[in-house]
């Protein structure tokens, strides 16, 4: 594979572009390999990158039913923190966090992270003891955030209205090194240097079922023929529930539709990520100058990738409060994506019930922040059968109480 | 915007008048019964890519409980009944299989 750089790109401007190469290969399927991962998204090709840079297996091919990307690695708000109350979740989101530093220059790909900084308003009492706490649990644990008064907020935010009428800011948490990435570039980057390493990405490439000897998988059925494999790997989000289903066993996951917008492109107003969890609603400006919205998540199952008509309007009433300038926008277009949602809103990194078969899921409304450190985990699991990131995530921890609880830390969804 | 009609004052509610309640039909398990059959109670759930039978309260209505048949991919909704009853009636059934031939009501209650 050629690289990317300055020189290259002054090589082509005289040769006129005509030297580029395609960034990964489309090829035939093989009959077998040492690991299948299904879901071409960050996650999954998180973890194929990190088996083969940390742990050198390269047999591996990464199985999308769509295409690359196209799920809820092209679907979300980018945004990227580890301001996390608990021990494992700050583990793992920092360890990601601190990947995604140095991740254009370890893929030789421009994944535009831009650590502007993610400040989580306080807007009750409630709030400003919880984001202390975090404050405090975040400084134990390694983790450079720190709890900032109304003044601070108006200075890092000048766009804000800290005198709201029913919610006035009070304080935020703020992370200085959060901040966003270009989202799709994450899973171009990574797909190009898995291609590099001779994986095989197989785009619309559905799995169709799972097939085992006894306890242990020996491959799956897709739409494109049957595959054998040692190991498999689901990371396939908002289905995670069809492919346990085909593999055998059920996960203490629910899907549900998670929203988000986009304003017209203005002029930029806005150098931080803020995040409104009281009234939730969450914001960040793209480098077009779209101010880019997170809201609520549907209350109830489904897979439609549109969500509820309401959330817009609740999410948009919220800003408008808080950012009043914002009234006068008009907003240009609205996706939905399926999360994975489990009982204490922390992911599952796990082995399963059947032998061969792990499963990384259940990130819920915020699994783009975690790619690198759940590949990173993903990926020593597969390869030596244990973790220390993803050890705590395992889906023992229903059965036997050892919950993260991130969902009450948060107060939301998050 | 999701519709459903409440069985016990047959008001047409929007989704913003109703609250969630999730997966219908659980089989409850309470002190005394086995790790996995409390865990399977607690958190397993179908969240099937299909036919859901799940619980609605009217909340910003009559307040009651009730339970609604729904296509979780297409949104169709099959049906709604009152909350007394272990299984969804006939009629609701047989509206599901018009859509899904081999559909069956889960076991283990939902």
């Amino acid at each position: 594979m050629k690289r990317y750089s300055a020189f290259a790109i002054a090589r082509e401007a005289i040769r006129g572009h005509l030297g580029w190469e395609r960034a990964w290969a489309n090829p035939e399927p093989r009959e077998r390999y040492d690991v299948i991962i299904v879901g071409a998204g960050g996650h999954g090709l998180a973890t194929a990158y990190y088996l083969g840079k940390n742990h050198g297996i390269t047999n591996v091919a990464v199985l999308e039913k769509g295409w690359l990307g196209g799920g809820n690695t092209g679907r979300n708000t980018t945004i990227i923190r580890s301001n996390y109350l608990q021990d494992p979740s700050a583990a793992i989101y920092e360890k990601a966090r601190s990947l995604y530093e140095t991740l254009s220059q370890d893929l030789n790909y421009n994944v535009m992270f831009s650590p502007r900084g993610v400040m989580m308003l306080a807007q009750t009492e409630h709030e400003v003891r919880g984001y202390k706490r975090t404050a405090h649990a975040n400084a134990l644990q390694g983790v450079s955030t720190e709890y900032i008064g109304p003044e601070r907020v108006k200075e890092l935010c000048p766009i804000i209205r800290i005198e709201g009428p029913r919610y006035p800011v009070l304080g935020a948490l703020w992370q200085p090194r959060g901040g966003t990435a270009r989202h799709d570039a994450v899973a171009w980057g990574l797909a190009r240097a898995c291609s590099d390493m001779g994986m095989h990405i197989l785009q619309k490439c559905a799995v169709t079922g799972v097939r085992r000897a006894g306890d242990r998988v020996v491959g799956v059925e897709t739409t494109r023929g049957p595959i054998g494999c040692d190991k498999l790997g689901v990371v396939v989000a908002g289905h995670s529930g069809v492919l346990a289903d085909m593999a055998g066993f059920r996960l203490p996951i629910e899907s549900v539709a998670l929203q988000a917008l986009v304003s017209e492109p203005i002029k930029p107003c806005m150098d931080v990520v803020v995040m409104a969890n009281t009234v939730h609603g969450y914001m960040s400006q793209s480098d077009k100058g779209e101010m880019v919205i997170g809201g609520g998540a549907d209350g109830y199952n489904n897979y439609t990738q549109r969500g509820s008509f309401h959330h817009i309007e609740e999410t948009v009433r919220a800003l408008i409060e808080t950012f009043p300038m914002l009234s006068r926008l008009k907003m240009l277009r609205q996706w939905g994506g399926i999360v994975d949602m489990t009982g204490d809103r922390s992911p599952i990194l796990s082995k399963t019930p059947v032998e061969g078969v792990f499963i990384n899921c259940g990130w819920g409304t915020g699994g783009f922040k975690a790619i690198p450190g759940s590949g990173w985990a993903m990926a020593e699991l597969m390869a030596t059968g244990a973790s220390p990131l993803a050890d705590p995530f395992s889906l023992g921890r229903f059965r036997e109480g050892r919950f993260i609880d991130e969902s009450v830390a948060a107060g939301v969804a998050h | 915007m999701l519709t459903l009609t409440c069985p016990y004052c047959g008001v047409a509610a929007c989704e913003t008048e109703l609250a969630p309640g999730g997966e219908a039909h659980l089989e409850r398990f309470g002190p005394g019964s086995s790790d996995a059959d409390f865990e399977a109670y607690l958190f397993l759930r179908q969240n099937p890519h299909g036919v859901h039978i799940e619980r609605w309260r009217h909340a910003m209505g009559c307040g009651k409980w009730f339970h609604a048949v729904r296509d979780t991919v297409t949104m169709e909704v099959f049906g709604t009944y009152p909350a007394q009853t272990y299984g969804p009636p006939e009629e609701i059934v047989a509206k599901v299989r018009e859509r899904h031939p081999d559909w069956q009501v889960p076991e283990g209650g939902a």
